[in-house]
């Protein structure tokens, strides 16, 4: 046995043993379990001195900045107000019908229906006229960097983790210096949406104009082609799908950015609307308010994804062939042409059949007292029932995550004390189920199960903070090498410096549980989909709408029943996050190398067999992929929860914003989105490094 | 300067010591002037040893005016970067270029787009047609990016179309072409401006064997209408010997025989190019000049064939015409007898060379 014991297992006993020492040691020094005050860097009091200069030198100039985007939005405002919303309507209608066909034209014209029955309508028109402004703008943003990036490598590797950045500190931390900078108003929704939406348009712009497949690049400069004629006229028609996709992505990003703005007010837009009476506990309207937001995004994603992906581009149709120039103008701008002569009819009726103009207010139609009588009903009559549920996954499961066996069982909650009896079965339990690893599989199953093992006995939250960084960094360092190893001490470093850690436990921990949770069931609901046609088909629609569906509004219907807490935030970062696990667990699982299924299928493997031992590790790399998109679906949604009260970096985040104290805000954000950086590049550099094992392409 | 046919005193596009490297300090092995008498061989080895990928080695040849000359090799022999490197998609690392003379590598980025646009027309092994442009629109790119007027460049294209017998298809974008039609996009668009050079870079290599066959024989039909000065890249044997009016063969980025079909076949410098060789129906690449033998006897009242008369076509006059054939060039000179003799040696040495081989 001795004789196996390798360079990896020794590094790993050194780990375990470290933290079994820093354990033993915590009581007697204390600065081990809790990071002492006096070793904290002050990097928020560094970061409110700057904004504060910023604010006194160059304050002008933002709000100068600030008062020129005014009149754009102040416009288009003015117009979607003052149109009457059967012409707005019917502009939208023809839109869905040219990107994607009747279907969505009348899926389009019921969401807008709804919003004018349920009397929101001046309010989404409030929030569509922002993202009618930032979309442009942060499209044009996007697609100069990504162009800038395309061209120089220097400039992409500058650009790349910015947008890492941007992505990942999370929104409510930057709202605040928008605010500070640009002054109160509609400006601060917009900039913040603006930040946030660019980044999948560099994205989609950088790899775009990359995959123009070589031979077209060469024949267009075998036409001859001069630089900008190159670009103009081969890479960027030849990279439109991909541009349009980013401005798909772009649009999705901004709209929901502009959701989350409405938290500091300003705009009597629908997110303060759904906002406001979340916060009066007034449900049904609340619901019936973030219904309107879904729709809205469902109804342009559909449709700038339509555009997209249409399919009837490029191709031919007779009119095409008519040899008359006029049939031919007339035919290529017929949708213009009818959405215009649309909305002029329209607007006369609107003149004559006031219905048309403004929709009357005894006609509007609103279940939302209904909605809330029947959730009382629901409370009232299943309060033991929800009561129960709350109270094991709390006792059984986040406890012992956050503060351990040692602490989670008492007489309260499992029902009986922790005896030494208990704590030796444990350690024995753990460490036979250690060597069954080891026997079965290899060291790596026993280093974990074991690690495990003093993680659950400590709890998370209780764990001596040196250690925890030893284990992720050294963690990061068998998986991607020595630089995110270190990259990974730093990280870690300066979030204990910063002040924050047990915060970034906290935080840690809920999405931790929720994730696994989250991976655990949508991976098998993703196989269970990959085998069987009708689920698939039965998932999917469900995963597009919770994946359109702007964050906030998941929130609603587990407050609605679960009240405020850590438990309603788990189970909406659950509802939000299982979706990539099903989807990627399902792509994986579909789009497998046919030739060594069917070898294996020849060999005699049977259907178990198959899904376990080739399926499964064949499909691995993706489903790794997979849970990271299921990681940082939990962190975005984690960010939100902090409006339910939970206690981790995203409450200080909240706290940061709402004091009006950019450093807390900041420096918290800042820890958050070391923590998902850091998972990110983890995983995706496992995923890549099975997939080159496996000589599988990547995706 | 004669457009006519076959004119082997001219040369169009000259090819001299072409050196491709890839590597981050290609430059440096040709900084030494001194060093270029040196045999090339060991020269790219002692590169390769140096870590880095040597594309072309030493890679010389002439294309005369109206001659198809075929580069054929195996993939990674080079011979996609040597066409690359004739019109600059790859910067050679050493050599020169000669388009009539003139050094294409030291033209700047004006010069070489204008040579593009005027001399010279290239087509892809996958096509490379701009997807959002239909087929008259592709065509007519090269004019569009030379600023012509809509209808003029239409008026052109539309020649082009008809040149191959893509009439009724204007609209089609390419997505709805199928990959014949779709590569004759692709030659319609490189004969656009009238280009008097004409690369093709394994321009049938992406299409189904049928297929390809009746390109090779459209391909020949506008050749024999237009006269370019050719270079047409391929790895399959039999294509080259079909088109070629002389090929080169290349292996590690060398060119390892340049000659005429009959050339190589009879005699291949060494076994690789014997290897290529050894399946290939000499009846249908030898023709009867290749087999004549010496009159003696009356020439009068004998059938006459052209010298270019394929042997495989020979067999059936011969069977009819015991005592021989007569042999003559394009101008009516007689070359001498083809008799039934003569083409059972020459055959029967190409079997002998394949049965040696087994």
């Amino acid at each position: 046995m001795s004789a196996k014991i390798g360079r990896g297992e020794i590094h790993w006993l050194v780990v375990i043993a470290i933290t079994l020492i820093c354990i033993a040691l915590q009581d007697q020094w204390g600065w081990l379990s809790k990071y002492p005050q006096a070793w904290t860097v002050p990097f928020s009091d560094w970061l409110n001195i700057i904004i504060n200069w910023m604010i006194k030198h160059l304050g002008w100039f933002f709000l100068g900045f600030s008062w020129l985007l005014e009149w754009p939005i102040k416009a288009v405002r003015w117009v979607l107000q003052s149109l009457p919303w059967g012409v707005t309507a019917f502009v939208f209608c023809v839109i869905a019908y040219v990107a994607s066909g009747w279907r969505l034209a009348l899926f389009t014209l019921c969401s807008l229906l709804y919003m004018v029955v349920i009397g929101y309508w001046d309010e989404s028109m409030n929030t569509l006229s922002l993202v009618a402004i930032s979309v442009p703008l942060a499209i044009l943003t996007g697609f100069i960097f990504g162009v800038w990036g395309f061209h120089s490598n220097r400039a992409e590797r500058v650009i790349m983790p910015m947008l890492d950045i941007l992505q990942t500190v999370p929104v409510f931390a930057y709202l605040l210096p928008i605010l500070l900078l640009f002054g109160f108003g509609t400006v601060v929704g917009l900039v913040a949406s603006v930040l946030y939406s660019f980044p999948p348009m560099v994205r989609n712009t950088i790899v775009g104009l990359r995959s123009v497949p070589a031979e077209v690049i060469e024949s267009g400069l075998m036409s001859g082609a001069s630089k900008s004629q190159l670009f103009w006229q081969v890479r960027v028609p030849n990279a439109m799908r991909q541009l349009l996709l980013g401005v798909n992505q772009a649009t999705m990003a901004s709209l929901s950015m502009v959701i989350i703005a409405s938290i500091i007010g300003g705009t009597e837009d629908i997110g303060w609307e759904v906002l406001s009476t979340i916060r009066k506990a007034q449900f049904g309207e609340s619901l019936l308010a973030g219904m309107v937001i879904a729709l809205m995004a469902m109804v342009i994603d559909r449709i700038t994804y339509g555009l997209a992906t249409r399919t009837d581009d490029y191709q031919n149709t007779a009119a095409d062939t008519a040899s008359n120039t006029t049939t031919r103008t007339l035919h290529r701008y017929r949708y213009w042409c009818i959405a215009a002569a649309g909305a002029v009819v329209f607007f006369v009726l609107a003149q004559i059949f006031d219905i048309l103009q403004d929709w009357p207010r005894h006609l509007e139609w609103s279940p939302a007292k209904t909605m809330n009588d029947g959730l009382t009903y629901l409370v009232a009559n299943f309060r033991g029932e929800i009561d129960s549920i709350k109270k094991f996954a709390f006792f059984f499961i986040m406890l012992p995550a956050k503060i351990g066996l040692q602490q989670a069982v008492s007489p309260f909650t499992w029902g009986f004390e922790l005896t030494q009896t208990h704590r030796v079965a444990y350690v024995i339990a753990m460490i036979a189920i250690a060597l069954l690893c080891m026997k079965r599989w290899n060291y790596k199953a026993a280093i974990a199960t074991l690690l495990f093992a003093i993680f659950f006995y400590i709890g998370l939250t209780n764990m001596p903070w040196p250690a925890v960084i030893l284990i992720y960094a050294v963690i990061a360092w068998k998986i991607g090498g020595p630089a995110l190893g270190i990259g990974t001490l730093t990280g870690l470093a300066f979030i204990a410096s910063s002040g924050n850690w047990p915060e970034a436990m906290l935080s840690i921990y809920l999405c931790g549980i929720a994730v696994i949770i989250s991976f655990v069931l949508g991976t098998a609901i993703g196989i269970w989909a990959s085998y069987n046609d009708t689920v698939s088909a039965f998932v999917r629609p469900i995963n597009d709408t919770l994946q359109t569906m702007p964050l906030f509004v998941i929130l609603i219907p587990f407050v609605m029943i679960f009240k405020i807490g850590d438990f309603t935030a788990l189970l909406a970062i659950i509802a939000y996050a299982f979706v990539p696990a099903i989807r990627y667990a399902e792509h994986g699982l579909r789009h497998l190398p046919e030739d060594t299924l069917e070898a294996a299928t020849m060999i005699g493997a049977t259907k178990r067999q198959l899904l376990w031992q080739v399926k499964i590790p064949l499909a691995m790399p993706v489903m790794m992929l997979g849970l990271n998109q299921t990681i940082m679906y939990g962190i975005a949604m984690l960010v939100i929860t902090a409006l339910v009260g939970t206690k981790g970096l995203e409450q200080s985040v909240y706290i940061g914003l709402s004091d009006g104290n950019f450093g807390v805000g900041m420096v918290a954000g800042i820890c958050m989105a070391i923590i998902a950086i850091i998972v990110d590049r983890c995983t995706q550099a496992w995923s890549r490094k099975r997939q080159a094992e496996l000589g599988l392409n990547p995706i | 300067m004669s457009s006519e046919g076959l004119n082997n005193g001219a040369v169009k596009l000259s090819c001299r010591n072409i050196w491709k490297v890839y590597g981050d300090k290609a430059e440096q092995f040709f900084k030494d002037s001194q060093d270029q008498s040196n045999n090339p061989k060991a020269r790219a080895d002692s590169i390769r040893t140096a870590g880095h990928i040597v594309a072309n080695a030493d890679v010389s040849f002439d294309v005369h005016v109206g001659e198809i000359f075929v580069i054929m090799g195996l993939s990674g022999s080079g011979k996609s970067t040597i066409v690359r490197c004739l019109s600059r998609l790859v910067e050679p690392t050493s050599g020169e270029v000669l388009l009539d003379g003139e050094n294409l590598l030291q033209k700047n980025d004006a010069e070489l787009i204008d040579v593009r646009r005027h001399q010279m027309g290239m087509v892809f092994q996958s096509f490379g047609l701009m997807p959002h442009l239909n087929v008259i629109d592709n065509i007519a790119f090269p004019l569009k990016l030379q600023g012509i007027a809509e209808e003029q460049r239409y008026a052109q294209a539309s020649r082009v179309i008809e040149l191959v017998g893509l009439q009724g298809r204007e609209s089609n974008f390419p997505k709805e072409l199928s990959g014949g039609q779709q590569q004759r996009v692709g030659i319609a668009r490189s004969l656009a401006v009238e280009p008097d050079v004409w690369l093709l870079d394994e321009p049938f290599s992406a299409l189904d064997p049928l297929i390809r066959k009746q390109m090779q024989d459209e391909f020949l039909r506008i050749r024999s209408v237009l006269h370019k000065s050719i270079v047409f890249i391929t790895h399959d044997f039999h294509e080259a010997l079909r088109i070629a009016d002389r090929m080169a063969i290349m292996r590690d980025g060398e060119v390892v025989q340049i000659g005429r079909p009959v050339d190589l076949i009879l005699n291949p410098v060494d076994d690789y190019v014997r290897d290529f060789t050894t399946d290939v129906p000499w009846e249908n690449v030898l023709s009867a000049a290749d087999i004549v033998e010496q009159a003696n006897g009356p020439t009068e009242n004998k059938r006459r064939v052209s010298g270019d008369t394929p042997i495989s076509e020979l067999l059936t006059y011969l069977a009819n015409h015991h005592d021989g054939l007569l042999v003559e060039d394009a101008h009516g000179t007689v070359l001498g007898m083809a008799t039934a003799r003569g083409v059972l040696t020459a055959l029967a040495s190409g079997c002998s060379n394949q049965i040696s081989e087994n």
